[in-house]
């Protein structure tokens, strides 16, 4: 049935197009919006997301579109302005129609459009790691949720590494804020010392480095093993390794864990003093397999550029687009509320080697690895969880959240199901 | 090896292998094995396994080898490759797609392989550390006494009671003051593990005032376990000694980190000083200015992509003009027929504030540009074991005293300087006199802007060169100026040093972030009470 509904809106889709010529086929296109800052201090990261997506349609199209369609990519700046976050992705959704979203970076932008997305039922698509505490209907949160990258870097720490002293560093916004909550209470529940844990939060752009560094020296030198959990963001990082290089903290002395630190971020930084230092994400550009290979060559080739690199956000965009192709493919139809019934189970191959799966709470399954910082600028993989993590948007270690689960599924469909309770409260 | 038992060198190195056999971590040097053991310790590094890797760095290191050394080193720098065709293990290094690579057994070259075909030797920061202590271990016989120091001090942490006597013989034999006093330390940690109570009290005395962060924690240690009441009480007198140390040196340091980012804030604001103070100008731009320094820098460093110091040298004279043209530009095409609207100024500048950073993202990509820092530029001055001054702050902060005095010999002892000054104090008057206003204003906005430019030269050794630089200081500068007093020079300096300071004696205490609300809502409050800032303008003019 689904299979002949295919053919015969194909046939139709050629035959208009045989009949009326290109114009009838312009206008008879499947938009996707693309939400991504392109200037202001966000475009260092979201411009690249863009051209991944204008990449990932632009692919789809030669494969033959989706439906008998022709994709068409509606790219608007919101400018790193969270407010213009959401009037973007009303002009989106209400003026240009577009059948789904893929955007936004930060968490704050989120938060600003997802009450657009909600009364507008429209789709967004979110590819970059974030703090959890968050399941909505109409969002699927394609990076990872804490516990597939924070808890398990810091289990690596712990059991492999043996650290026994915790500095948690972070940028002081809503992501750092929530994860180190989590952190913190998760290192108690392993019986970590109160005195064993600093806290340091710095404000977005911060530069000067030498005070906050010098008071992670002297927390390091108390003769247990030490390391930091970076949660810092952005271009921050950038004079944070070079002061901590400067000071003579090398991996071995005292490790740095970042989550926000890839490879388009060590693009622009003399990575010499930085060997050594981790990373914890879900993807590598170093991974050894073969689709990587071919998502690389096609990517520099679409970039025209051979020094380009790829990272963890982009393959979640690639993960994230897929599954919403198939699941259109499998609704036979891009109306929203079909496909969000659609895309749950629909499984696509990841770029490091495996399958990535849509679970009931909008969260998808990943693996996690961590990486060591090379001199080529590259992560060299040390560490990596046997199988998949299925991403847990109500983290275990809060109180307040432990209780909730999210599952859109019908006869559930509730974003924060309080299973002591029994009660589904707001978000459904 | 050591064929005349007279060579002092030689009976060094004996007497160390000697004494290393000893230690628990070496194992014993055994003069047949060694080659066998090398041997299998290089075979063992094919395999990917990182636990197979630890153990053969442990069989090279032990093996005693003469060329285990260098294979450590290799290891650590990443120089050491798998030949896929043969299995086996070369020095390699990278030219272009091609990798010419040596052998480790006989040292000689063995051509190049292209780069697909040989695998770097990847190490993690366990084998990293392991190969850290295992060179340490090698390095307590180097001739050159630095060296040794740095080894005695890495193995400070891992010294154990088999470890003391061996060391007592090192020490006999050590020429060198500070060698000899770091040996000493090593033998009084141990000490302080000593059954005998005499021993325990005088190796505390001889740890007295030891600021080396292994005393302080064996110190603490001690405090916890220790039963004798004299002994305790000792180490409790010795440990506040070295704590109130800490505590002096903690103060020195943060006095220098404040001056250090006070420097920054006058580099930042000094050309502001001067557009602000003379011409009255509101330069929304001026942080714009900077980051076209920054970029001067970058774009140096690209045409001379082999002497990353002398670029830097190159880049002040250009970024001085970049930046300094640029503001004349400016100053004749927008600002000049706004004179007296400072409003209008205000919102004038602002728009090419936006313009210059849009270009910019145009020309360069929006991603942030990489600006190398040369050798002498990173790493620190090490003055004690807690206390260590970063070189790149020390070389900004006597380049902005040495900027600050440039400017102020230009200021007061250049007939420019003189028509400057006398526009600044009383337009009208000076114009009477013979001095064309209208040039001085356009030379004036071009030495500020100037002035920026070379800030940015020194801003992007220590952050991020992207378009977004300047929007970071603009608003730091302002608050300089306005703090300083307008047009003021020694304000300028006296204002950015003072909030530099005032700042980092903050942060601890306040965290990053309140601290900078906490100078704001200060400045506010200052300039409630003198509105005129620390140094108001002398002169008919100033009002």
């Amino acid at each position: 049935m689904k299979s002949k509904l295919l053919s015969l809106s194909l046939g139709c889709a050629l035959m208009s197009g045989s009949l009326f010529g290109g114009q009838a086929l312009a206008e008879d296109t499947i938009k996707v919006g693309v939400l991504h800052s392109l200037s202001g201090t966000m475009a260092i990261s979201e411009t690249t997301l863009k051209d991944t997506m204008l990449m990932l349609i632009d692919e789809q199209n030669k494969k033959g579109g989706l439906l008998g369609k022709k994709l068409e990519a509606v790219v608007v700046d919101p400018a790193s302005n969270w407010p213009l976050f959401a009037e973007k992705a009303r002009e989106l959704i209400e003026k240009d129609k577009v059948s789904s979203v893929f955007g936004c970076w930060t968490s704050v932008s989120r938060k600003s459009v997802l009450p657009v997305f909600e009364e507008l039922n429209s789709l967004l698509f979110y590819p970059v790691q974030y703090e959890g505490e968050e399941s909505s209907r109409n969002v699927f949160y394609t990076g990872a949720a804490p516990n597939q990258q924070a808890i398990p870097a810091v289990d690596y720490l712990m059991n492999d590494i043996g650290v026994k002293r915790w500095v948690l560093a972070g940028t002081d916004y809503v992501y750092p804020r929530t994860t180190n909550k989590i952190l913190e209470a998760y290192l108690k529940a392993k019986g970590v010392a109160t005195e064993d844990i600093m806290i340091n939060y710095t404000p977005f752009g911060h530069s000067d480095w030498q005070s906050i560094v010098s008071d992670i020296k002297k927390f390091g030198s108390a003769g247990k093993k030490t390391a930091v959990v970076s949660t810092i963001n952005g271009d921050a990082n950038v004079p944070f390794y070079k002061e901590l290089g400067n000071q003579g903290i090398t991996a071995d002395k005292i490790p740095v864990v970042a989550f926000s630190v890839g490879e388009e971020e060590l693009s622009g930084v003399d990575t010499e003093p930085l060997v050594g230092h981790l990373a914890a994400w879900n993807y590598f550009m170093s991974v050894d397999a073969a689709v990587n290979d071919d998502f690389i060559e096609s990517w520099q080739k679409f970039i025209k550029n051979e020094n380009r690199v790829t990272n963890d956000p982009m393959e979640a965009h690639y993960i994230g687009f897929n599954m919403w192709v198939k699941a259109v493919e499998k609704a036979g139809t891009t109306d929203p509320t079909a496909v969000q019934d659609a895309i749950i189970g629909v499984t696509v191959p990841n770029l490091t080697g495996g399958y990535s799966a849509m679970m009931p709470n909008h969260h998808i399954t990943k693996p996690v690895l961590i990486g060591e910082i090379q001199n080529d600028g590259q992560f060299e993989v040390v560490w990596k969880t046997s199988g998949m993590v299925v991403g847990d948007a109500w983290s275990d270690y809060l109180e307040g959240s432990k209780d909730l689960i999210s599952d859109w599924r019908t006869p559930l469909s509730c974003g924060n199901y309080n299973v002591k309770t029994g009660k589904c409260s707001g978000q459904q | 090896m050591c064929l005349s038992p007279k060579s002092t060198r030689c009976y060094r190195i004996l007497l160390i292998l000697t004494l290393l056999s000893f230690l628990p971590f070496a194992a014993l040097c055994h003069a047949e094995g060694s080659e066998v053991q090398f041997q299998e310790g290089i075979n063992l590094l094919t395999q990917k396994d990182f636990t197979k890797k630890e153990a053969a760095i442990e069989k090279i290191a032990e093996s005693g080898d003469k060329r285990a050394e260098a294979v450590l080193r290799a290891l650590l720098e990443g120089t050491l490759f798998r030949v896929k065709k043969d299995n086996s293990i070369v020095y390699g290094s990278k030219e272009g797609s091609k990798i010419t690579i040596t052998s480790i057994l006989t040292g000689e070259e063995l051509g190049s392989v292209k780069k697909r075909k040989a695998k770097k030797i990847t190490i993690n920061n366990a084998l990293r550390t392991q190969i850290k202590n295992e060179l340490a271990k090698i390095e307590l016989s180097n001739p050159d006494a630095k060296v040794r120091l740095d080894a005695v001090n890495k193995l400070m942490p891992t010294l154990t009671i088999e470890s003391s006597d061996l060391l007592a013989n090192l020490l006999k034999k050590e020429t060198n003051s500070e060698v000899s006093d770091a040996l000493k330390a090593s033998i009084a940690i141990i000490g302080l593990r000593s059954p005998e109570k005499e021993k325990r009290l005088l190796s505390l005395t001889e740890l007295k005032g030891n600021l080396n962060p292994a005393v302080r924690n064996e110190l603490n240690r001690l405090i916890n376990e220790e039963q004798d009441k004299a002994v305790l009480h000792k180490a409790k007198s010795a440990l506040s000694t070295i704590e109130s140390k800490i505590a002096f040196f903690g103060l020195v340091e943060k006095g220098f980190f404040g001056l250090s980012l006070g420097s920054v804030l006058v580099l930042a604001a000094i050309g502001l000083a001067i557009t602000f103070g003379v011409i009255g100008v509101i330069n929304m731009a001026h942080g714009e200015l900077i980051m076209l320094g920054a970029y001067t820098t970058y774009v140096i460093q690209q045409l001379l992509p082999d002497s990353i110091g002398l670029a830097l040298f190159l880049s002040i004279p250009a970024a001085f003009l970049v930046s300094g043209l640029a503001g004349i530009v400016i100053e004749r095409s927008v600002i000049r027929f706004l004179y007296g609207r400072p409003l209008e100024t205000l919102l004038a500048t602002f728009g090419i504030s936006l313009i210059l950073q849009q270009a910019v993202r145009s020309i360069f990509s929006p991603l942030n540009r990489s600006v190398s820092t040369p050798a002498w530029m990173s790493g620190s001055l090490q003055l004690n074991p807690i206390l260590s001054l970063t070189t790149n702050r020390i070389t900004i902060l006597v380049f902005s005293l040495l900027v600050f005095a440039g400017l102020y010999m230009l200021l007061k002892k250049s007939s420019i300087g003189l028509q400057v000054r006398a526009v600044s104090q009383n337009r009208a008057m000076a114009k009477a006199m013979g001095v064309r206003a209208a040039r001085v204003d356009a030379l004036t906005f071009g030495l500020g802007s100037g002035i920026a430019g070379i800030a940015g030269v020194a801003l992007s050794q220590l952050t991020n060169v992207g378009p977004n630089l300047g929007q970071a200081y603009i608003i730091d500068s302002f608050m300089v100026v306005v703090f300083g007093g307008v047009g003021n020079l020694w304000g300028t300096l006296l204002g950015g040093l003072s909030l530099g300071v005032a700042n980092k004696f903050l942060e601890p205490w306040a965290g990053a972030v309140l601290a900078k609300i906490l100078i704001l809502v200060f400045i506010i409050l200052f300039i409630q009470k003198r509105p005129q800032g620390l140094f108001p303008q002398k002169g008919r003019a100033a009002g």
